[in-house]
Parts: C-alpha cells; sequence; structure tokens
C-alpha cells in the first residue's frame, strides 16, 4: 500500500542524486573524477560536512543551532591571537575546543534550563560569538601556522593509498560512530522520541533536558574544531572566517531528507546531502557555470527537498483514501 | 513548548467568550465557573482574538481588577522597558557627547534606523503567526537592484519606483507564502531556500555591476533625501506603514486572526479560520514591504551593488525579537518590533560617537538579544504562576 513512500524515501532519492550527479559529471566533464579534483572537491566541505553531523542529531531532536558558523569564527580568531602571542599549537587546539564546548554548553543551557527556543537563542548567539571574533582578532589575519599541521588540512597530502584528505577520512570515521550512535543506541533513538514527540519523551522517561543539553555541547565541540580546519586548510585565522556558513550546513542536512519538525530522517541521508551539494558546486564550476547559478541551483534543491517529500505521501495518501473508499463499493 | 497548553489559546479563549458575559446563568458545561478566573488573565491587548473582557463577569470584582492591571502592565511593560533602554541609551550618548542629539544627529538616527523599522513590521506580520521570512534580505537586494536598472537614464517617477519595487516584493512573498501555507513546508526551510534563490538571481543580473547616483532621476533620489518640515521622508513613511499595520493587526478581524494561528494554529483550524489565506496574506505583506524598503533603499543610497541588504535577515529578526515579538508565534506588536530595530541601530550609532571599539558592537548586540528573550521568558514564568495562585485562592 505505501509502496510509493517506502521506495522513494527522499534519502533514498539524494544517494541516488549523489550517485546520477558523480556519473554525469565523469562522463561529461574532463578532469571532474580525477582523484585530484576529487580530493579538492571532498575537502571544500571539509568543515561543513563535520558540522553536518551533530547538526543532524539536534535537527532530529527537534532543535536548530544556527551560531555554529560564528563558533567557527571564533575559534579560528582565538587560534590565530593565541599563535601570534606565541603560544604552542598543541596548547591553542584543546583551549579552542573548550571554548567551543563552553559556548555550546551555553546554548543548551539557554534553551534546556530557561526553557527559550532554540532558534531565538542561537540567532541571538550567532551574533554574540562573531562579536567575541572580532573583539578577540579585530580586522587583523593571522597566517603561518605550523607548516606539519597546516600540511595535514590540505587536499594535496592524502590518506596513504587513497584519494581522501585527512579531514575527511577523520569525518568519515566520525560519520561512521554518529550513525551507530544515532540508529542502534538508546541515545540516538531517544532523539528521535524527542523530535517526534517531546512530552510523550518525557513521560516515557527520557531525559530530555539532559539529552539536548549535550547535543547543543556537541555542536558547539564539532564548530570550534572545524574552526581548526578551516584556519588550518586556508592558511588563514580571521573573525569573518566561515561567515554564513550555519545557512549551508543547514541547507546540507535539510537536503538529506531530515525534517525540519523533528523526529524524522538518517544519517545517511544527511551526509548524502553535504556531498550532493559540494560535488554538485563542484561540477558545476569545472563547467563555468557562474558562482550565482550555484547559489540558485541549492536554493531550488532545498526547497524541492522539502516539498517533494510532502507532496508524495499526499499523493499516496490520497491514492489510499481512494482504495479505501472503493473497497467497500466492490465487495 | 512545554508550557503552551497550559495558556489557552485565542480561539478557545473566543469560544469561551459568550458562557463567560452571563455568568449568572448555570455552567453549560461546568466549565465556567472554574476557568473564569484563568481567562480573565487574557485582558492583555495584543495576545488574541478581541481577548479583553469589556463586560467583566460578577466573579470578585477587586481581585479581577488587579490581576488584569497587573498582566497589562506586565504586557505593556514588555514596550515599555524596550523604549526606556532606549531613552537611557539616548540619554546616556548625548550627555557623553552632545552632539549626538544635534540636528544632524538626530537625522543621521531617524534614516539609519527607518529601513529596518519597515522590515521589522513586515517581518513581525509573518513571526506573529509562527512563521519566519529568512528572504527579506535578498528581496531588499534583489528590488533596490531591480529598481535601479529600471530608472537608471530614465525620468521614471519615484511612485513608479515604488509600486515597481512593492510588485515585485509582493511577487517574491507570494512565492514563499505559497509554499509555505499551501505547500505545507517548515517556513524556515523554505524561506532560506528562497533566500539562496533570490539572491542568486540578483548576483547573476547584477553580473558585478552598479547602479550608480548619478544615472538615478532627481524625483527618486529625493524621496530618500527630502523632508517635510525637518523631518526626512523615510522616518514618515516608516511611521506611516507601522501605524496602518498595527491598526490593522489590533482592530480588523483578520488581524486578531494572525495572532490566533500563532497562538494555536489548530484551535484556529477548528475556529474556522482560514489559515492558508491569512499565511499568505502575511507572506504577501511581508514581501510588499521589503520590496517597499528596496525602493526606498535605492532612493535613500543611489548607489546600489547587487548584495545591499545582504545578511539583513538575521537583523531583522534579532529586532523583531528584541522587540518581544515571541518567535513561537501569538504574541507582541509592531511598535515592539519597530522598538526593536531602533534600539539595534540606536546603539550602533552611539557606540561609533562613544568611540567604542566598532569591534563590540556585534558582541553588545548579541548580548541585549539573549538578555531580551531570556527576561521575556523569566518574566513571562512568573506572572504565569502568580496568577495561577491567584485565580486558585
Amino acid at each position: 500500500m505505501n509502496t510509493l513512500a517506502k521506495y522513494l524515501r527522499w534519502d533514498t532519492v539524494v544517494g541516488v542524486l549523489l550517485i546520477a550527479v558523480f556519473l554525469a559529471g565523469s562522463g561529461t566533464t574532463e578532469g571532474f573524477a580525477d582523484t585530484a579534483n576529487l580530493s579538492a572537491a571532498l575537502n571544500d566541505t571539509a568543515e561543513i560536512a563535520l558540522i553536518a553531523l551533530p547538526m543532524t542529531l539536534l535537527v532530529v531532536a527537534g532543535q536548530v543551532d544556527l551560531s555554529v558558523a560564528s563558533m567557527l569564527g571564533l575559534s579560528s580568531a582565538l587560534a590565530g591571537s593565541l599563535w601570534e602571542a606565541g603560544w604552542s599549537f598543541e596548547l591553542i587546539v584543546p583551549i579552542c575546543l573548550l571554548v567551543g564546548a563552553l559556548g555550546g554548553l551555553l546554548n543548551g543551557w539557554l534553551v534546556t534550563r530557561v526553557g527559550l527556543p532554540s532558534l531565538a537563542v542561537t540567532i541571538g548567539t550567532l551574533t554574540l560569538y562573531r562579536g567575541l571574533a572580532s573583539v578577540v582578532l579585530g580586522d587583523k589575519a593571522i597566517a603561518d601556522f605550523p607548516e606539519a599541521y597546516a600540511q595535514w588540512a590540505t587536499y594535496t597530502q592524502t590518506v596513504p593509498g587513497t584519494f581522501v584528505p585527512y579531514p575527511i577520512a577523520l569525518f568519515a570515521v566520525l560519520a561512521v560512530v554518529t550513525a551507530v550512535v544515532l540508529h542502534c543506541t538508546a541515545f540516538g533513538r531517544s532523539l528521535y522520541a524527542i523530535g517526534a514527540q517531546e512530552d510523550a519523551a518525557y513521560f516515557a522517561g527520557i531525559r530530555v533536558k539532559r539529552l539536548k543539553l549535550v547535543l547543543f555541547v556537541l555542536a558547539g565541540f564539532v564548530a570550534s574544531f572545524a574552526g581548526i580546519v578551516y584556519t588550518l586548510r586556508y592558511g588563514s585565522a580571521r573573525a569573518d572566517n566561515g561567515l554564513g556558513l550555519e545557512l549551508v550546513v543547514i541547507a546540507s542536512v535539510l537536503l538529506g531528507g531530515v525534517d525540519f519538525d523533528g523526529g524524522k530522517g538518517t544519517l545517511g541521508g544527511a551526509v548524502a546531502g553535504v556531498l550532493l551539494i559540494g560535488l554538485l558546486n563542484n561540477l558545476l564550476t569545472l563547467n563555468d557555470v557562474s558562482n550565482e547559478i550555484q547559489v540558485i541551483v541549492t536554493g531550488l534543491l532545498l526547497v524541492a527537498s522539502v516539498l517533494t517529500p510532502r507532496v508524495v505521501t499526499s499523493v499516496s495518501e490520497r491514492r489510499q483514501r481512494r482504495a479505501a473508499t472503493a473497497a467497500p463499493a466492490t465487495a | 513548548m512545554t508550557d503552551l497548553p497550559r495558556l489557552r489559546s485565542p480561539a478557545q479563549r473566543d469560544c469561551l467568550r459568550p458562557r463567560a458575559r452571563c455568568a449568572d446563568r448555570p455552567p453549560a458545561a461546568g466549565a465556567a465557573p472554574a476557568k473564569q478566573p484563568r481567562h480573565r488573565r487574557f485582558t492583555r491587548k495584543d495576545s488574541g482574538v478581541t481577548a479583553t473582557i469589556e463586560s467583566p463577569p460578577a466573579a470578585p470584582e477587586a481581585d479581577g481588577r488587579s490581576a488584569r492591571s497587573l498582566m497589562d502592565l506586565v504586557f505593556r511593560a514588555r514596550e515599555l522597558s524596550i523604549g526606556g533602554a532606549l531613552l537611557v541609551l539616548i540619554l546616556g550618548t548625548w550627555l557623553a557627547n552632545p552632539s549626538f542629539l544635534d540636528d544632524q544627529g538626530i537625522k543621521d538616527l531617524l534614516l539609519n534606523s527607518s529601513i529596518l523599522v519597515l522590515l521589522a513590521a513586515g517581518q513581525s506580520v509573518v513571526v506573529i503567526t509562527r512563521n519566519i521570512d529568512l528572504s527579506v534580505g535578498s528581496v531588499v537586494g534583489l528590488t533596490a537592484f531591480a529598481c535601479g536598472s529600471f530608472v537608471s537614464g530614465t525620468d521614471h517617477s519615484a511612485l513608479t519606483t515604488v509600486l515597481l519595487g512593492i510588485g515585485l516584493g509582493v511577487l517574491c512573498g507570494l512565492v514563499s507564502g505559497l509554499l509555505v501555507s499551501f505547500g505545507k513546508v517548515p517556513a524556515l526551510v523554505v524561506t532560506l531556500g528562497m533566500l539562496y534563490v533570490i539572491q542568486g538571481i540578483d548576483h547573476a543580473w547584477a553580473h558585478g555591476e552598479q547602479i550608480n547616483a548619478s544615472n538615478v532621476p532627481d524625483d527618486v533620489l529625493g524621496l530618500g533625501s527630502g523632508s517635510i518640515l525637518g523631518i526626512p521622508y523615510l522616518p514618515l513613511i516608516s511611521a506611516a506603514v507601522l501605524a496602518g499595520t498595527a491598526y490593522y493587526l489590533r482592530t480588523y478581524r483578520g488581524g486578531r486572526e494572525l495572532y490566533a494561528i500563532g497562538s494555536n494554529p489548530e484551535a484556529a483550524r477548528l475556529a474556522g479560520i482560514p489559515i492558508r489565506r491569512r499565511v499568505l496574506a502575511a507572506y504577501a505583506f511581508s514581501g510588499a514591504v521589503a520590496g517597499f524598503a528596496g525602493a526606498l533603499w535605492l532612493a535613500r543610497f543611489g548607489t546600489v551593488v547587487a548584495d545591499a541588504a545582504n545578511g539583513w535577515e538575521l537583523t531583522v529578526v534579532s529586532s523583531v525579537v528584541v522587540g518581544g515579538v515571541a518567535i513561537t508565534g501569538g504574541v507582541g506588536t509592531v511598535w515592539g518590533a519597530a522598538l526593536g530595530a531602533l534600539l539595534l541601530t540606536t546603539m550602533g550609532s552611539a557606540l561609533v560617537v562613544l568611540k567604542v571599539d566598532s569591534f563590540w558592537q556585534q558582541a553588545i548586540t548579541g548580548v541585549l538579544l539573549l538578555a531580551a528573550i531570556t527576561t521575556d521568558r523569566i518574566v513571562n514564568l512568573r506572572t504565569t504562576s502568580a496568577l495561577r495562585k491567584r485565580s486558585r485562592r
């Protein structure tokens, strides 16, 4: 009965689209399927992909964090100013991660303890963290990070024997871990319960507030790590690094079929969404399609990603209803 | 979210109204006496469909009045406290640097804030219905550029330009509105998508070109620079739009229904409110206002690049939230939103005048935003529990 909706699940569709884009790209565009290009294309999505993991968990639980890109910027600015002050890089990284976790804690505290909507809170902290980033670093740009670390983040340095750059390899490992956590543990399944019906989850004995707090801390932590990756990858720490990236992350996650209302979606879908936007943009760039058109394509894909599943469900529902009304008449 | 069910939705309240009026008659379903004090606490003006009870039930009069005035105070306090903060900010800055409030200073303040105030009015209408419109920034950019290239080198009048801007804005608003209301997709996602699409169209069209002030007809530029009795046109226009919107939201059935939808969509549906049409209209209005703002942007600045008002969507949402319009819908006024917008712009100017490091500006805005929503929430919790105690007595 529900065959249409069953096989046309949006995350499957995104996966198929991803393969189609890849095949079409390697068929039509010279140099697209080259390992060097793929490494570069993948590495360009590194920060978005990393942040998309905790963001998926948040959206599944019916929350959203708009402050991630600002946290990325804050972490980058902090790393830059500490590096300029002569700190060792090995010390800077944990400090940045700590600041990220604290920022996430503030978000989570405001959402769970004060009871504010996450959208309003994180619009506020979006402004706050970006502001702190420019307080920390001003309009300076810090470069000259240690060669060994900078090399680690570039796409030219890959995991031996493959075309996968190190940040993406790390992302792959984290993605597998997150997928297992989300889909195969009580923790992950609780997130679906929270997203679907928060009160019901609470009465079922799920520690709703604690779980949400953990998710926000996780998002801040990963965002600050992404800030370090960003800084190393571009070799430059600036306060406005990653400006507006939060919308791209959310667009990717939603494109992968994670329902913004919470309770639905898979991590595989979100990862496919990230890769789809990354590969598509790379392919369009190789074909000399201007950046503006890429932006339009992203927007249309986003609208389609939410509209299509709803159209499919309403069509199949209507068909079911018609079948239900027709059945007694024939019997 | 968890405390929402406790608050009776305006539509439900409205349904209960006739029963409340005839308190001497035996209650129909045993609902009236117990519930009376409860819905008396919704005498605030801006939360729902004619929630003001003109003929209060005969129940304990003095107690009821004090409860009502407490509520009135609390909900007016929101606008009052922002107004107060604004006043303190202006006075403080003026004392520190008197040039802040000379003729030019006041004019700058008004001019700088008028476009944001306008956008905040449009946005609050959408937010009141428990939706959001993130595409406003890009609509302003698109219409500013479109109007600019339409009038460049011609002698079109200001009116034509403004009408073109509004028309284009309505078009953008209708697309978002149709997707949200009839496509039933989450507003944030749709308007985020629209943000990208409109921005992309704008940039592709502009292609790095810009509109030069020298090509824009004087009539159009006059709209941005002219004034009546020393007050520039722009703030006057904003004030007029604001007053119109506020009056509609407060007095007209359609306006009250927007609050009802935002408070509780399901109850609004059961009460027979045409939700889709109202939400669509709210988006069309927000689009129209954004388009209008685009035309005014051109008039004000003359020189327009493609990414005019880029990233403004979050500033607009911020000022609406600071102004006490709940992001969960159903609560707030356009006056509050306008005050929020004024506060944000004034703070920016004040920091410049006070020679505070401009890097601090954004951080302070963020703290202000968080403080605003946190106080709101705490005051809300306090009054709810205070009133519950009162009604138990």
